[in-house]
């Protein structure tokens, strides 16, 4: 065990380099900088030295080695946008997008897996080809659509939910949250239901395929024979067994949800690192991209380390090599 | 199962075309797939107006409602956008070019990914392990943040979102094949080959290539849908494809920014168009993959 966590630290530490070097490469690519940070009427001189500044003159190894340097040491580099350290302005950020990405997970959590179990033992019945039909649905639809359509009936026709921002927040041990209040609840509701949506699809087939699966296996008959009652086979005996492709697929789809959180903070105009990733984009602010993109390997990387852990323990039969 | 690519002649008898005749969601999916084929090719002969020529447009009709609605024109039968383009030409323009970015991304990246797939399943060792090692690290990074980093350094244009999407696509197939082609390699007919001295690149491309295709196909059909969404996100975000060459995501976006103001037309329909294409392709690519290939979900 111990040996193995060792070996995924190492392999941990070696995606994480690969991706630092892909990402400097691939962000060099992306012109000279310099010109966003010197004044329109700078001289020939003033650009040089701003070059020097920035250490663009030298060799790109070189400077590959001084970004490492960089960032092992903690400093991420500064925004050229706002002037402000570009990791501070990612954890100002980070409350916000996880507050949304959270009620996303419980959202689809909660409605995928009734739903999955109920079109899992029921496969012939009306409403469970209707459940999959819409899931099916829910996969093809493109997400940002949806959160548009929503805007559209909830808050433009009937105005009943707000459409953008995150509102009232309250700072609990000096991170502001928004979901504990009436008011941010009621702006996370439309975000968080455009974001679970194709999650939720997914987790729902899932469950079902899984109950199919299990359903047929004999010791479900044996319960069944053992006299007890088809609900609590259902949820004792066949969920349980059911739910072991559904943690990985929902650990998968974490990463997928902090992916397509930037678009729906977009939709919504929601505080969180996602839009800020979008607004570095346009005004081509390289050291949040580059931040934001390292940061969110990090998590990915600790993500799956993570379910990687938890697929061992609910599942013996799995080893950890 | 049934082999599609060998048996031409009983083709239309075979036990796959029975099944595809009793699956519904197999027909409407087909369905759909074949009246967006005709929209595409047809299409622009259909609608009145090229929505790319200046010329034809006319400002003064910007932002007509659908003809069912007061205020509008039956020149426009879903309405008009900001410039005065007729919706329904836009869309169909939109969908071509949202269709040809999904195929030939999917062409483009199966292409690389079987060719790596073959590559790492049938040699094996060193090489098997370093792609597949990128595959794995690849596939924990989710594929929109990867595609939208690489728009994000390239800048717009289709051959760029067309190479996006293929550095993004190929891991599937590439891990498909190579699964499909390990356990190839251990039948007789193989082995049957290499005894009879064929060089290893005869044997892959003639042998071994035909008979890892069925999983392919699944794959690919299902990955057009994905293209097609990553597409229709990246654009909708404004780092996809040109503004002279709007496909179906830049549409809505485009109706995005007015849909406060209650137009919801120019939004709404493109956003539906999306959703169908991609719903037909994956009720068909469902249905093939319970029938050809019932091991991959």
């Amino acid at each position: 065990m111990i040996s193995y966590f060792i070996k995924r630290i190492f392999q941990m530490v070696g995606v994480l380099w690969v991706v630092s070097i892909i990402v400097f490469t691939m962000m060099s690519f992306t012109g000279d900088p310099t010109y966003m940070m010197v004044p329109l009427d700078a001289t020939e001189d003033e650009i040089a030295n701003a070059r020097m500044l920035l250490g663009l003159d030298k060799p790109y190894i070189a400077q590959y080695g001084i970004f490492l340097k960089n960032m092992l040491h903690g400093d991420f580099g500064r925004s050229f946008v706002f002037r402000q350290p570009a990791f501070g302005l990612i954890i100002e950020r980070m409350p916000a997008t996880i507050e949304m990405v959270l009620a996303a997970m419980v959202l689809s959590l909660v409605l995928a897996i009734p739903l999955g179990v109920f079109a899992g033992a029921y496969p012939q019945k009306k409403t469970s080809r209707g459940i999959m039909a819409v899931s099916l649905l829910g996969i093809s639809l493109p997400n940002f659509w949806l959160g548009m359509m929503l805007i559209f009936v909830l808050a433009v026709q009937f105005n009943v939910l707000p459409s953008s921002g995150r509102g009232t927040t309250v700072p609990v041990m000096g991170i502001n949250l928004s979901i504990i209040t009436m008011d941010g609840l009621r702006h996370v509701i439309m975000p968080a239901l455009t974001l679970c949506f194709s999650t939720l699809a997914i987790l729902l087939r899932i469950t079902r395929a899984g109950m199919m699966e299990v359903m047929k296996q004999d010791f479900i008959k044996f319960a069944r024979a053992k006299g007890a009652t088809f609900q609590s086979v259902l949820f004792r005996h066949a969920l349980k067994n059911a739910l072991i492709p559904v943690v990985t697929i929902f650990g998968l789809q974490l990463g997928d949800l902090i992916a397509f959180a930037t678009i729906t903070e977009y939709i919504f105009a929601w505080p969180g690192m996602g839009k800020l990733l979008i607004d570095s984009i346009y005004m081509g602010d390289r050291p949040v991209i580059v931040v934001y993109l390292m940061f969110v390997a990090f998590l990915f990387v600790i993500i799956n380390f993570v379910v990687d852990v938890i697929y061992t323990l609910i599942d013996p039969r799995i080893r950890l090599r | 199962m049934p082999d599609i690519i060998k048996n031409n002649q009983d083709f239309w008898a075979s036990e796959f075309v029975h099944n595809f005749r009793g699956n519904s969601s197999a027909i409407i999916g087909s369905a759909i797939i074949i009246f967006f084929i005709f929209l595409v090719v047809f299409g622009p002969s259909l609608v009145r107006q090229n929505p790319y020529d200046i010329a034809s447009l006319e400002l003064m009709d910007a932002y007509k409602p659908p003809v069912w609605l007061p205020g509008g024109d039956i020149k426009y039968i879903l309405g008009t956008d900001g410039q005065g383009r007729d919706l329904l030409a836009s869309i169909v323009y939109g969908t071509r070019i949202s269709l040809l970015i999904g195929l030939t991304a999917m062409l483009c990246s199966s292409l690389i990914g079987a060719t790596l797939g073959l590559i790492a399943g049938y040699y094996g060792g060193r090489w098997d392990g370093v792609i597949m090692r990128i595959a794995d690290v690849q596939l924990s990074f989710p594929s929109l943040l990867i595609a939208l980093f690489l728009m994000s350094a390239f800048g717009t244009g289709i051959d760029k979102v067309l190479i996006a999407l293929t550095c993004v696509g190929w891991v599937v197939y590439a891990r498909t094949v190579r699964g499909s082609t390990l356990s190839e390699k251990q039948k007789e007919y193989v082995q049957a080959a290499q005894a009879a001295g064929l060089p290893n690149r005869k044997i892959i491309v003639r042998h071994i290539l035909p008979n890892v295709l069925t999983p392919l196909i699944v794959v690919a059909t299902i990955q057009i849908g994905t293209f097609i969404l990553i597409e229709a996100s990246l654009s909708f975000l404004g780092v996809g494809v040109p503004i002279t060459k709007p496909s179906l995501g830049l549409l809505v976006k485009n109706g995005f920014d007015v849909l406060l103001s209650g137009l919801w037309w120019t939004s709404v329909f493109p956003g539906a168009v999306i959703m169908f294409l991609v719903f037909g392709i994956n009720l068909l690519g469902d249905f093939l993959r319970d029938e050809l290939n019932p091991r991959l979900r």
